[in-house]
C-alpha cells in the first residue's frame, strides 16, 4: 500500500506513562499490550496443540496401538481400549485449540490488535475495555476447553472424543453422555462471545478511526483482511451458537432438534455447523493474506500490485465464503442438484485465490528482493498456498470428492493451507513485525534455519498423506491396514523435522530476549510504507497524540 | 469358523480373483472395478494435468522472480504498480479453465450420483442397435451395461451400528417373507484377542456378497450415529445417518474381493468397522444366499472363499495388476 506522502506530527512523548504491572497486563485496555497477551496466549495454546498432534503422529508412526496406551489407564487390552478414546480426544482438540486458540487469537487478536490501529494511524482500538474483556473471555473458554478434556466424556474416556466438527448425534447424549461435550459447548460459547464483541471493535475502529485522509481504498491490505474477517466473525460465529445452543438444548432439556426419532435431523447440524465452519477457514487466512502482501512489498521495494484487486479479492472471497459450506457435505445424501450448485460455487473461489497469487509475484516482478527471513516465510506461502490451493479445486468438485471425502487428501489439503498457509502467514508476520513489537532485534540465521526446516519437515509430513488419501485411508483412524505403512511413516518423520523446527524457534526467541539488541523504528528501509514504521520500535505507550495526516496524493 | 477362517486365509494367498486391497508406497488411487471409479480415475487425471502445471508454472514464476529481479542483480526497483491486460488474463483464464473442469465434473457427479433407469438403459441400447448404429452402441455400452440392465437392482442396504454393520437383502427372503439380514463384524479390533487371519483390519467374518455383473442398488442407514460406507474401488461413499435412508449404486463386472472402512468418526471403535465385499458370479451368489437363509453363515462365507472367475463383460484397463 503505497503511502506515499505521510506527514507525521506526533511529537514523542516524553511523559509515556505506563500502568504497574497487574494494572497494566491484567486490566489492560492498551491495544499493543493486549496485541502481546493475545500473542502469548496463542504461544502457550500452540505448543498444546501442537504437542497433540505430535501424539498423533508419534500414535500413526507404526501399525497397530501402540504408543497412546502408555497416556491411559489400564493394562494390556484395557489400555488399548483406552487409548482408542484417548486417541479420537486427542485429534478433537487438535483440531479445536489450533483454529480458536492459536491461529485465531494469533492473527486476529495478536497482530489485528497490534496492528491495525497503528497501520491506520490510531491512538487504540475504539472499545479499549472491550478489547480487554475479548481476550480474557479467550482465555476462559480455553480453561474451559482444557478442563473438558479431563472430565469424563463417555462410558470410554475423559473429554469430548467426536472430532472438531462436533456431529451429533455423536456429540449428544447418545455418543457422550458425560459432561466433557457441556463443558466443550460452554468453551466454544465463551470462544465465540470473545470473538464477536472482538469483531465488532475492529470493524468499528477500521470504520471510524483510520487517520484524516486515509480513505477504505488507502488502507493498508493487512486491515482490509482483518475487516473481512471481522465482517466474517460477526456473521458466522451467532450461527455456530446457535447451533451449539441446540445442541446444549437437546443434551439437556429434551429438545430433539437433531434426533431423528423426536422429528429432528442430524444433518441440520452440519449445515449450521458449516455455515460457520466455512467462513472460518477463511477468517483463518485472510489477515494472513494482508500480512504477506505487506512483506512481499516491504521486500520487493515497490508498491503492491493491483491494490485494488487485492483488497477486492479479499472482500470477494468472503462474499463467496458464506455460500458454498455444503461442499463438506457431499456425502451426506443430498439433492444431486444441490451438490451441482455448491460445486459451481466453490470452483469459483480460485479465481479471487488466483489473483491474488498472481498479485504476489506479480508485486515481486521487476523488484530488488532481498530474503531477508519475513520474505523467506512469505514466499514459502505463495508456494504452499497453491499447492493447497489446487487440491482444494480437485475437492471442490463432488464426483471426486465422493473418492477423497474424509480421507487423509483431505487431511493434506486443509493442512496446507492452514498449517502451512495460515501458520506461515503467521511466522512471516512474527519476523516482520518483531523488531516493531518488542524492539529488539531477532538472529536472522536462527529465523532463516527455522524457516528451511518447517518448510521441510512440514511437507514431509503432510505430502505424503495425498497419497494416503488417494489410496482410501480415512482420517481419524488410530490405526490402519498395513498397506498404508510407509508413508504414515514418512509422514510421522517430517513431524519430527519440524519438532526441531520449533525447538529453534524458541531458541531464536530466548537468543532475541537475552541479547537485547536495540531494534530501530525501520529496519527494512525504503519498501516499508505503512505507519507502523514511522513509529519507534517499541512504539510509545500511547502512539498518534496527533494524527498522523495522509495526504490525497496516493498514488495508485 | 475356523473352517472358514482357513478358507479365507487360502483364498487370500492363492489370490484367485481380483483384490482390491491398499498398497504400501503407492501414489495413486486404487484400481477401479467399477465404471463410476473409472470415470473418477479418468476425471482424476484430468484435474492432475490442470493442477500439477499450475503449481509447476507459479514455482517457475517465483523462481524467476528470486533470480532475476533480486537486489543484487535488480538493485533498483521498478515503480509500477498496475497493468490492466495482465490482470485482465489472470481472472480470466482462471476462470475459462474452471469452465473446462466443470465440463467434467457435472457429467461425473450426475453419472454416478443418479442411479440408473434401468428400463431406460435398455430402451436405448434396443434403439441403437434398431439404428444399426454400433459404434454408438458401443460407447454407450462403456457407461451402460444394458444385459446387467436387462436383470433389474440387487438391492442391499448397509446398516452402520457401533461398531459393524448389518447387511439387508429386501428382494431375498424365506419362506415367512423375512428379508435376509445379518451383522458383519470386523476380525480385529485392534486387541490381543485378535484373530491372525484375513488382511489385517479390513477383513470380516460374514461378508456382503454381490453378483458380479448387475446393476446394485445399496442403502445406507445408521442405528446409532453417523457412519459413512465407503469402498474406494467402487469409487462411492455414502454417509449412514440416523433417521434417513440415503441410496447409491453400483456395478462390478470384475469379481473378486473389495474392501472399504468406515469413513464418518463414529466413535471408539471408528478405526475398525470394515467393509468387504464379494463380488461372485451369479450362480455362487445365488448359492451364497440360500445357504444364508437357511442359516448357516459358516457355510455361505465358506462358498465365495474361491470365487469363480468369469470373463467379464467389460475388462477395464485399470483393473489389471
Amino acid at each position: 500500500m503505497p503511502m506515499d506522502e505521510v506527514a507525521l506530527d506526533h511529537a514523542h512523548d516524553d511523559h509515556d506513562h505506563k500502568p504497574g504491572f497487574f494494572t497494566r497486563w491484567l486490566f489492560s485496555t492498551n491495544h499493543k499490550d493486549i496485541g502481546t497477551l493475545y500473542l502469548i496466549f496463542a504461544m502457550i495454546a500452540g505448543i498444546v496443540g501442537y504437542t497433540l498432534s505430535g501424539l498423533i503422529r508419534w500414535e500413526l508412526a507404526e501399525p497397530g496401538i501402540g504408543v497412546l496406551t502408555r497416556f491411559v489407564a489400564g493394562e494390556g487390552d484395557v489400555a488399548i481400549q483406552n487409548a482408542k478414546h484417548f486417541y479420537n480426544m486427542v485429534i478433537t482438540y487438535h483440531g479445536l485449540i489450533m483454529i480458536f486458540f492459536m491461529v485465531m487469537p494469533a492473527l486476529i487478536g495478536g497482530f489485528g490488535n497490534w496492528f491495525v490501529p497503528l497501520m491506520i494511524g490510531a491512538p487504540d482500538m475504539a472499545f479499549p475495555r472491550m478489547n480487554n474483556i475479548s481476550f480474557w473471555l479467550t482465555v476462559a473458554a480455553f480453561i474451559l476447553a482444557s478442563i473438558s478434556m479431563m472430565i469424563p466424556g463417555g462410558s470410554a474416556g475423559n473429554g469430548f472424543a467426536g472430532g472438531w466438527v462436533l456431529y451429533p448425534p455423536l456429540s449428544s447424549t447418545t455418543g457422550h453422555p458425560g459432561p466433557a461435550m457441556d463443558v466443550l459447548i460452554l468453551s466454544l460459547h465463551t470462544a465465540g462471545i470473545a470473538s464477536i464483541l472482538g469483531a465488532i471493535n475492529f470493524i468499528v475502529t477500521i470504520l471510524n478511526m483510520r487517520a484524516p485522509g486515509m480513505t477504505l481504498h488507502k488502507m493498508p491490505l493487512f486491515a482490509w483482511g482483518v475487516l473481512v474477517t471481522a465482517v466474517l466473525l460477526l456473521l458466522s460465529l451467532p450461527v455456530l451458537a446457535a447451533a451449539l445452543t441446540m445442541l446444549l438444548t437437546d443434551r439437556n432439556f429434551g429438545s430433539q432438534f437433531f434426533n431423528p426419532a423426536g422429528g429432528g435431523d442430524p444433518i441440520m447440524f452440519q449445515h449450521l455447523f458449516w455455515f460457520f465452519g466455512h467462513p472460518e477457514v477463511y477468517i483463518m487466512i485472510l489477515p494472513a493474506f494482508g500480512i504477506i502482501s505487506h512483506i512481499v512489498s516491504t521486500f520487493s521495494k515497490k508498491p503492491i500490485f493491483g491494490y485494488l484487486g487485492m483488497a477486492y479479492a479479499m472482500v470477494s472471497i468472503g462474499v463467496i465464503g458464506f455460500v458454498v459450506w455444503a461442499h463438506h457435505m457431499y456425502t451426506v445424501g443430498m439433492d444431486v442438484d444441490l451438490k451441482a450448485y455448491f460445486v459451481a460455487a466453490t470452483m469459483v473461489i480460485a479465481v479471487p485465490t488466483g489473483i491474488k497469487i498472481f498479485s504476489w509475484i506479480a508485486t515481486m516482478w521487476g523488484g530488488s528482493i532481498e530474503f531477508k527471513v519475513p520474505m523467506l516465510w512469505a514466499i514459502g506461502f505463495i508456494f504452499l498456498f497453491t499447492v493447497g490451493g489446487v487440491t482444494g479445486v480437485v475437492l471442490a468438485n463432488a464426483g471426486i470428492d465422493h473418492s477423497l471425502h474424509d480421507t487423509y487428501y483431505v487431511v493434506a489439503h486443509f493442512h496446507y493451507v492452514l498449517s502451512l498457509g495460515a501458520v506461515f502467514g503467521l511466522f512471516a508476520g512474527w519476523y516482520y513485525w518483531f523488531e516493531k513489537m518488542f524492539g529488539i532485534k531477532y538472529n536472522g540465521m536462527i529465523g532463516g534455519l527455522h524457516f528451511w526446516l518447517m518448510f521441510i519437515g512440514s511437507n514431509v509430513l503432510f505430502f505424503p498423506q495425498h497419497f494416503l488419501g488417494l489410496q482410501g485411508m480415512p482420517r481419524r483412524y488410530i490405526d490402519y491396514a498395513d498397506g498404508f505403512a510407509t508413508w504414515h511413516q514418512i509422514s510421522s518423520i517430517g513431524y519430527a523435522i519440524t519438532m526441531v523446527a520449533t525447538l529453534i524457534f524458541f531458541i531464536g526467541l530466548a537468543e532475541a530476549l537475552i541479547r537485547r539488541r536495540k531494534g530501530v523504528a525501520n529496519p527494512w528501509g525504503e519498501g516499508a510504507t505503512t505507519l507502523e514504521w514511522t513509529l519507534p520500535s517499541p512504539p510509545p505507550f500511547h502512539q498518534y497524540n496527533e494524527l498522523p495526516h495522509v495526504t490525497a496524493k496516493g498514488g495508485h | 469358523m475356523r473352517h472358514l477362517l482357513a478358507a479365507l486365509s487360502a483364498a487370500l494367498f492363492a489370490a484367485p480373483a481380483f483384490a482390491a486391497i491398499p498398497r504400501d508406497g503407492a501414489l495413486g488411487m486404487q484400481p477401479a472395478a467399477t465404471r463410476i471409479a473409472e470415470r473418477i480415475h479418468h476425471f482424476h487425471t484430468f484435474l492432475l494435468w490442470i493442477i500439477i502445471p499450475i503449481t509447476i508454472f507459479v514455482l517457475l514464476l517465483l523462481l524467476y522472480v528470486m533470480l532475476r529481479h533480486n537486489s543484487r542483480s535488480n538493485p533498483t526497483p521498478r515503480k509500477f504498480s498496475h497493468n490492466t491486460l495482465i490482470e485482465v488474463i489472470w481472472t480470466v483464464v482462471p476462470a475459462l479453465i474452471l469452465v473446462a473442469i466443470a465440463s467434467q465434473s457435472f457429467p461425473n457427479l450426475y453419472y454416478q450420483d443418479v442411479p440408473p433407469n434401468l428400463q431406460q438403459v435398455q430402451d436405448k441400447a434396443n434403439q441403437l442397435l434398431a439404428d444399426g448404429k454400433s459404434a454408438e452402441y458401443e460407447r454407450f455400452t462403456k457407461e451402460y451395461n444394458p444385459e446387467a440392465a436387462a436383470k433389474g437392482f440387487v438391492n442391499v442396504k448397509a446398516q452402520g451400528n457401533q461398531w459393524n454393520w448389518t447387511y439387508t437383502y429386501p428382494d431375498i427372503t424365506d419362506d415367512a417373507g423375512y428379508p435376509l439380514e445379518f451383522v458383519s463384524n470386523p476380525l480385529q479390533v485392534g486387541l490381543s484377542t485378535d484373530s491372525t487371519e484375513g488382511v489385517r483390519n479390513l477383513s470380516v467374518d460374514y461378508p456382503m456378497v454381490v453378483p458380479a455383473g448387475r446393476y446394485v442398488r445399496y442403502y445406507t442407514a445408521a442405528a446409532d450415529v453417523i457412519h459413512s460406507f465407503a469402498v474406494p474401488a467402487f469409487g462411492i461413499k455414502t454417509d449412514a445417518v440416523p433417521g434417513r435412508l440415503n441410496e447409491g449404486w453400483f456395478l462390478v463386472d470384475e469379481p473378486g474381493t473389495y474392501y472399504g472402512q468406515c469413513s464418518e468418526l463414529c466413535g471408539v471403535n471408528h478405526a475398525y468397522m470394515p467393509i468387504e465385499v464379494r463380488v461372485v458370479p451369479q450362480e455362487q451368489f445365488d448359492r451364497w444366499a440360500e445357504l444364508m437363509l437357511a442359516g448357516d453363515y459358516d457355510a455361505a462365507a465358506a462358498s465365495v472363499q474361491n470365487i469363480a472367475s468369469i470373463e467379464p463383460a467389460t475388462k477395464f484397463a485399470a483393473v489389471t495388476e
